[in-house]
This record gives structure tokens, sequence and C-alpha cells, in this order.
């Protein structure tokens, strides 16, 4: 902490069924985590549109997780499925045009997994800190001059 | 090109098209987009190595004639555009009659005359210009000399890049970008009644010309195209600034061919990538 003060911001899209509730068990089961991500709920995976993941990014985001029902498991039957195909080709996107893969992250996270969520979140919060601030996202903001929140 | 007329003339005559969207001359050799509704229209029409523009994307916005089908003289490349519009339910099959000739290569700058050297990029991984579905088709393959094709060369340049190279080879590309919409307009794929980009409540794209909208802007409109582009590359063509538009469709249409092998616009019977999946996709990705 002292010789690195930078605190990623991370937003997380969840899905309401699993993964968010899956947190929520994480906190009432009062598992430790760390708190740098922002949830954001949505009805399903299937839900989360890649121009949310591109928002978060120009709000001042400096990483993203998405997550959901595993498959098989989605409360709408086959939303993640749709979702996860369209992951695959974001992240490939992304990926193509600069923006690192340590910065987008996506996981299946059961109602039941309080653990694994704590492991998750852990994992991409201490990855993105070792990434540092998404500055080149925050300068072609500051070249817009629309103010990072 | 005598055969084109005479098939146009019949269809006309006959009134089993309504029109015929095609090509007409212009000065020198430059062909532009034409609609003959009549007989003496028809003696208009040409096809040659000028017809460059994709005229699928006149289907987007057009509404079913009174009588008669549409008639429309696609390169097989385009084809694949009236597939793909065919898959997404925004044409019915019925309503078409295509007319597709046997293309030996279209230009890559309309106002030069056809040679090795100016012949569009599309063209040179071409495995279409024989086309698979068609009413009517007319010409004959000739041999074609093709140049390399330094499109693809580029892909594999960028994806050797590294992350922030990557990053600043897009940002200096995207810089340019005026937002004109015209790669939005010319992309036969692009049907929305009302763009993501014109949504003002909530405002999710920034529609003037920055950085950051332009980033935004291009992401997206790419993104849409995912698994959906086919390839006509008229998005690189009517850019006034020279983006590498294709750049970026053509490699999400070779992930989709090596993740999903899938081939946007080869079947009309196919569901569409985005619209299907299957238990198998790979998700080595999520955690």
């Amino acid at each position: 902490m002292a010789e690195n003060s930078f605190e990623p911001k991370i937003t997380a899209f969840v899905c309401n069924w699993c993964t968010y509730t899956g947190a929520d068990l994480a906190g009432t089961s009062r598992l430790k985590q760390q708190t740098n991500a922002r949830l954001i709920r949505l009805p399903c995976t299937g839900r989360i549109d890649p121009v949310f993941i591109m928002k978060a990014f120009q709000n001042g985001a400096d990483g993203v997780l998405v997550s959901g029902c595993h498959p098989g498991d989605c409360h709408y039957n086959a939303g993640n499925f749709h979702a996860r195909r369209r992951w695959a080709m974001f992240k490939e996107m992304m990926d193509f045009l600069g923006i690192d893969n340590k910065r987008l992250h996506f996981s299946w996270v059961s109602a039941s997994e309080g653990k694994k969520w704590v492991d998750v979140i852990d994992g991409v919060i201490n990855t993105v800190r070792e990434q540092g601030p998404f500055t080149q996202y925050k300068d072609i903001n500051k070249e817009t001059e629309i103010p990072v929140k | 090109m005598a055969e084109l007329k005479e098939i146009a003339k019949e269809l006309l005559t006959s009134g089993t098209v309504a029109y015929i969207i095609g090509y007409a001359s212009e000065k020198n050799d430059k062909t532009v987009p034409f609609i003959a509704r009549t007989v003496e229209d028809a003696e208009k029409l040409v096809f040659t190595h000028h017809s460059v523009n994709n005229l699928s994307v006149y289907l987007k916005r057009i509404k079913k004639p009174e009588s008669g089908k549409v008639g429309l003289v696609v390169k097989g490349c385009d084809l694949k555009a009236v597939v793909a519009l065919i898959q997404e339910s925004q044409s019915k099959r019925e309503d078409i009659y295509i007319i597709s000739p046997k293309c030996n290569t279209v230009v890559s700058d309309n106002t030069k005359p056809w040679n090795k050297d100016n012949i569009a990029s599309k063209c040179l991984s071409c495995e279409v210009r024989t086309p698979s579905l068609f009413d009517a088709t007319f010409g004959e393959i000739e041999t074609v000399e093709l140049p390399s094709d330094e499109q693809i060369e580029l892909i594999k340049k960028v994806e050797a890049m590294s992350t922030s190279e990557k990053w600043e080879f897009w940002k200096n590309e995207f810089e340019k970008c005026v937002k004109c919409y015209a790669c939005r307009q010319a992309c036969p794929l692009c049907y929305c009644d009302q763009c993501i980009v014109d949504k003002a409540s909530p405002r999710w794209i920034d529609s003037s010309a920055t950085v950051q909208g332009n980033f935004a802007w291009n992401m997206i409109r790419a993104f849409h195209l995912s698994g959906r582009c086919i390839g006509c590359e008229e998005c690189n063509r009517v850019c006034p600034v020279d983006i590498p538009l294709s750049l970026l469709n053509r490699k999400m249409s070779m992930f989709a061919v090596s993740e999903y092998d899938y081939k946007a616009g080869t079947s009309i019977e196919e569901p569409t990538l985005v619209g299907t999946y299957k238990l198998t996709d790979n998700e080595d990705f999520i955690k």
C-alpha cells in the first residue's frame, strides 16, 4: 500500500439472479473482500450491452468485470449463452483495438458461490491494480474535455 | 453486357420486376447506381469493372412495389449482404429478383481505368466471382492476375503489435473521423431505424467528432457488425478520411470463422452468429 497508493475503480456488471446474489451472500457471510468494485445489477448477462462496458471506461473505470449465471443456470434459460458469444467477440475486438484484456474480465458466479465471488473480485482488483490507472482512455477523455468522474 | 440488357428488358416487359436497381455509365469509365423503370432505361444498364457500389444497400429502406419484384444487379460479394438481410428478416427472398453476374473483379479507384494495380482489395480474396444464388446470371469468368493481399498482412501486423502500439495505431486512425456517418449509410447491414449514436436519452455515444466520441462510435459500429459483416468494404470506399474500417471488420469476420466456423451471408437458412449459440462455445476466457 505504501509503495503503490493507486486504488483502481472497477465496474462490475452482474446479473440479478446469480452473481449479485452471490456477492450479497459474500456480504452476509461476512467474507472479507476489497471494496474497489461498484456493482451494477442487471436482469441478465444477456442484457449487458458492450456499450455499457465502453461507457464504464469512458467514465473513468480502470477495469470492468462482467459476471452472471453458470451455463445452464440462466433464469431466462439462454441469456448467458448468447452473452458468451458476444463477450468472446467483444474481448477479441478490444484486444485488437489496444485495450488490455487484463482490464476486462468475465466470470460465472452462482448465487451460492459467495466465496468464489470474493476470489474473483479480489483477483480482478489485484490484476487491475498491477496495470495501474487506465491512462490511455482517460487521456482521450481529457482531450475531449469531458470531465472524468 | 448485351445479356444484361436483354434480361432487364424481358423482366420489365413481362412485369416480373417493378424496376431494376443496377449500374449505368457515367463519363469516362465510371459507373453510378441507376434505377431502370422502363425498357428504354434498360438500354442504359451496364456491368463493368467499374461497377463497384454495393447496390444491396438500397434494400434497406425499400418498400415492396405494388406489383412485381425488385430487380437487383449484385456481384457475388454483395450478394452476401442480400443473404444476410434475408437471414435477419429485413428482406424476403421472394420479393427480390437477383441478377448476379459472373464478376471479373472491380476497380479500387473508380476514376481510373481497371488494371492489375487498380483492383479493389476485397477482390483479392474473393471466392464468389461465380455467384451461388441468383434468378438470372450473365457474363464469363476470365482469368485475372491478382496482386498480393495487403490487408491481411496489415491485420497480422496490427495483431503482432503491443497493446499500447495497437491503441496508438487506432487512435491515429480514429482521430481523423469527422463523423459523417458515410460508413453507416453505405453499409447494407446498418439498417436500424434509429442508430445508437442518434439516441440522445441516454446519450451512449458522443455524437460530435471528438477523440472520445470517434473512438466510441467506431468501436461500437465495428462491434455491431461483428460476425455480420460480409466484407463488401463499402465503408472503406466511402470514408472521406480513409480510416481502414474494413480492417477491423475483417479481423472480426476472421474471428467468427476461426472461433465459430461462421461465414456471414453464406446461407439463407442458417441462423445468424449472434442469434444463436452452441452449448460447446469456447469459454476459456471466463473465470
